[in-house]
């Protein structure tokens, strides 16, 4: 019994020192990635090609899934404005919702389970498969080749993939409340642009997805690199890319947010 | 250097982003309206503000002519102190008179210019000086309620 105890609190004190240890090595692994960054800006190709990856092939879910969020909130926002009688404020509801929160979170979400889960897996497998040991052994840097580029290629994407989804799902919501319901063309648009400011609203919005870019790729670019070189590892680690990345994004979304929209 | 066709996909994403950002800023936000007009401040001082707001509307007539810039508060008169930025295109007398109006019975507060007759024109830093502040619904019930019990108390007089 006591000593089940003592394991316990062991399990957890390991748990909290290798928790703080990996924070620290992915600190290190960030600033590394940063120092050697410009070495992949003169071959520009590589970040050209990892955009390619990260973001081109996104497009479609960001699209899609834009579309359809844009569409529901159109309907739900109908449902419960038109018990107020203020429908015409559909446009504000769905525009500073998508460009405020759901825009860069919702695609930094699904941005993390497709392109940061890759990321994982493709660095993970270049390790257990030794490629990255090959690379050194040539003298060949693989933060500089491997790791730098795709950060900024997926950094890059990011803040595009996140406009590109508020754009869309303004578009559902447009859809489904005036073309769909019937809301007043009129109002929809002239409300949403008196109350959606550029600073305050878009240009935040964009600063949210460049930092949950980041975030999620540093998570996934770590993770892939601190992999277990075993098929088992890789597989645990492409887990915990999404997991802890999702839970980087919700929470560094609260943060932002209260310190941007704290109200005036 | 090569062409690929990797680098016409990615022109094209990234193409598509930008014209996403700008459809955000023009068409959902308010850049390129009324804010990129040339604008002159005038100052206005509101011994109450109640909810009004910066970027509030600024309407004459109903037409917005203008936008709430700048709320602060002034220590030495204990106003409110309130900076307008109205687009140069409108032109006001000096003695206008502005207050501090709420469009429909909840909606949101906005500040009404009315002109007055004066020859000079409001400029850059002038100062409003008729000023009414906003109408507290806490205070409009309270004075209801007073002169009702206070002509209730004069019926009640009258009847003995």
């Amino acid at each position: 019994m006591l000593s089940g105890l003592a394991n316990g609190l062991r399990g957890i004190g390991r748990r909290v020192v290798d928790g703080v240890w990996r924070m620290g090595v992915a600190t290190r692994f960030f600033l590394l990635t940063l120092f050697h960054s410009g070495q992949s800006f003169r071959r520009f190709q590589l970040i050209i090609r990892e955009i390619f990856t990260a973001g081109v092939l996104s497009l479609i879910i960001i699209l899609v899934s834009g579309l359809f969020v844009g569409m529901v909130l159109g309907l739900q926002g109908y449902e419960t404005l038109q018990t107020y009688g203020s429908e015409e404020a559909l446009g504000i509801l769905v525009a500073l919702s998508l460009v405020r929160e759901l825009g860069p979170v919702v695609a930094a979400l699904l941005f993390a389970s497709r392109a940061g889960s890759a990321i994982t897996a493709e660095i993970g497998l270049m390790k257990a498969t030794e490629q990255i040991a090959a690379m050194e052994m040539m003298a060949v840097d693989p933060i500089a080749r491997v790791v730098a580029p795709r950060f900024w290629g997926a950094v890059i994407s990011m803040p595009f993939l996140a406009a590109l989804f508020s754009a869309m799902g303004i578009l559902g919501g447009y859809l489904v409340g005036v073309i769909l319901i019937g809301v007043d063309e009129g109002s929809f648009w002239s409300q949403m642009q008196a109350a959606v400011d550029f600073k305050e609203d878009i240009l935040n919005g964009v600063i949210k997805s460049v930092v949950f870019g980041i975030a999620v790729t540093v998570i996934a670019l770590f993770e892939g690199y601190d992999a277990p070189p075993t098929a088992e590892g890789v597989s645990r680690a492409t887990t915990r890319t999404v997991v802890t990345s999702s839970l980087a994004i919700l929470g560094l979304d609260f943060i932002l947010t209260a310190f941007m929209f704290r109200g005036v | 250097m090569q062409r690929a066709t990797i680098d016409l996909w990615v022109g094209i994403f990234v193409v598509a982003g930008f014209a996403a950002i700008l459809f955000l800023a023009l068409k959902v936000g308010n850049m390129g309206g009324f804010d990129s007009t040339a604008t002159y401040v005038v100052k206005a001082s509101f011994d109450n503000i109640g909810g009004l707001k910066v970027r509030a509307p600024v309407k004459s007539a109903g037409v917005v002519v203008g936008r709430v810039s700048d709320i602060s508060f002034d220590g030495a008169a204990y106003e409110a102190s309130v900076s307008l930025s109205l687009d140069a295109r409108y032109k006001f007398p000096k003695d206008t008179s502005a207050a501090i109006m709420t469009s429909g019975l909840l909606g949101e507060q906005y500040i009404a210019l009315e002109a007055g007759g004066d020859e000079k024109m409001l400029a850059q830093g002038d100062g409003i000086t008729l000023t009414q502040g906003a109408v507290v619904l806490e205070n409009l019930i309270g004075q209801f309620l007073y002169s009702k019990s206070e002509s209730d108390a004069k019926a009640a007089d009258g009847s003995q």
